[in-house]
């Protein structure tokens, strides 16, 4: 579409410090195009929790955001490990994070839970020793 | 209650003042696992946590609750708080534990 904006991050893999970034950047963006509240905390919620998966899990990965007139298409793409049974992954307070990953409030079991939640669409695919790739939509 | 109107009461450390000091404080929100609080926190809540860390500024500002409030003697690391400091993000303490902690608050928006 003409009139979409393309954005790409880099997310870093294993630096909690910088997990975010990507999110709070889009979140800054969307907010000074005037999109609603609520569609931006949707969007911010489902990319953040995405990027903590990326940091946590996959050492870090790309995302590729298309803003429109009419939504925000998110499009998240890692070359970690792989889910062997995403049916389970999807379960709530199912959750395969490090025991120190919890210490700092991760691991709940949340993510892919919340990233669905939040979306509008959500596609995920992964194939093990290969990667991951997720696909989430929120419309305005 | 504004954030400053909390600060100036005097029962909170102040870690970090923050920039947005005028912004009304609209509940409270407790929890300390950062996906619950990302999918349920509420947007100008103060924010009880022990969670001290670089993440959980990520957190507040993400879902637009107005400062975090440190309880139990939890303290922001080096990160947190220049992370808070560059961000303008408002951060209390207090030793108190969490619930004594949201009820104190609770009673000031109540008041």
């Amino acid at each position: 579409m003409s009139d979409a904006i393309v954005l790409k991050y880099d997310v870093p893999g294993d630096d909690f410090t910088r997990a975010g970034e990507a999110s709070s950047d889009i979140k800054q963006k969307l907010r000074k195009m005037g999109i609603p509240p609520e569609a931006i905390r949707k969007v911010a919620i489902s990319m953040y929790e995405g990027e903590i998966n990326m940091v946590i899990h996959a050492h870090g990965g790309q995302i590729t955001v298309e803003i429109t007139p009419e939504d925000v298409d998110m499009l998240l793409e890692d070359h970690g490990p792989g889910i062997a049974d995403i049916e389970q992954a999807m379960q709530a307070g199912f959750s395969t994070a490090p025991e120190d990953v919890r210490g700092l409030g991760f691991g709940a079991g949340m993510g892919l839970p919340n990233m669905k939640k939040y979306s509008d669409e959500f596609s995920i695919e992964s194939e093990v020793g290969v990667g991951t790739t997720v696909h989430m939509k929120v419309r305005f | 209650m504004t954030i400053r109107e909390l600060a100036d009461k005097g029962i909170f450390k102040v870690v970090c003042a923050g920039d947005d000091t005028d912004r009304e404080i609209s509940g409270v929100f407790c929890c300390d696992l950062l996906s619950v609080v990302m999918g349920r926190g509420k947007a100008d809540a103060a924010w009880v946590t022990v969670m001290g860390n670089i993440n959980s500024l990520a957190v507040l500002s993400l879902t637009d609750m107005a400062c975090i409030v440190l309880a139990e003697g939890a303290q922001m690391d080096a990160v947190g708080i220049a992370r808070a400091e560059t961000q303008g993000f408002t951060i209390f303490a207090t030793d108190q534990p969490i619930f004594e902690t949201a009820m104190q608050i609770q009673a000031l928006l109540d008041a």
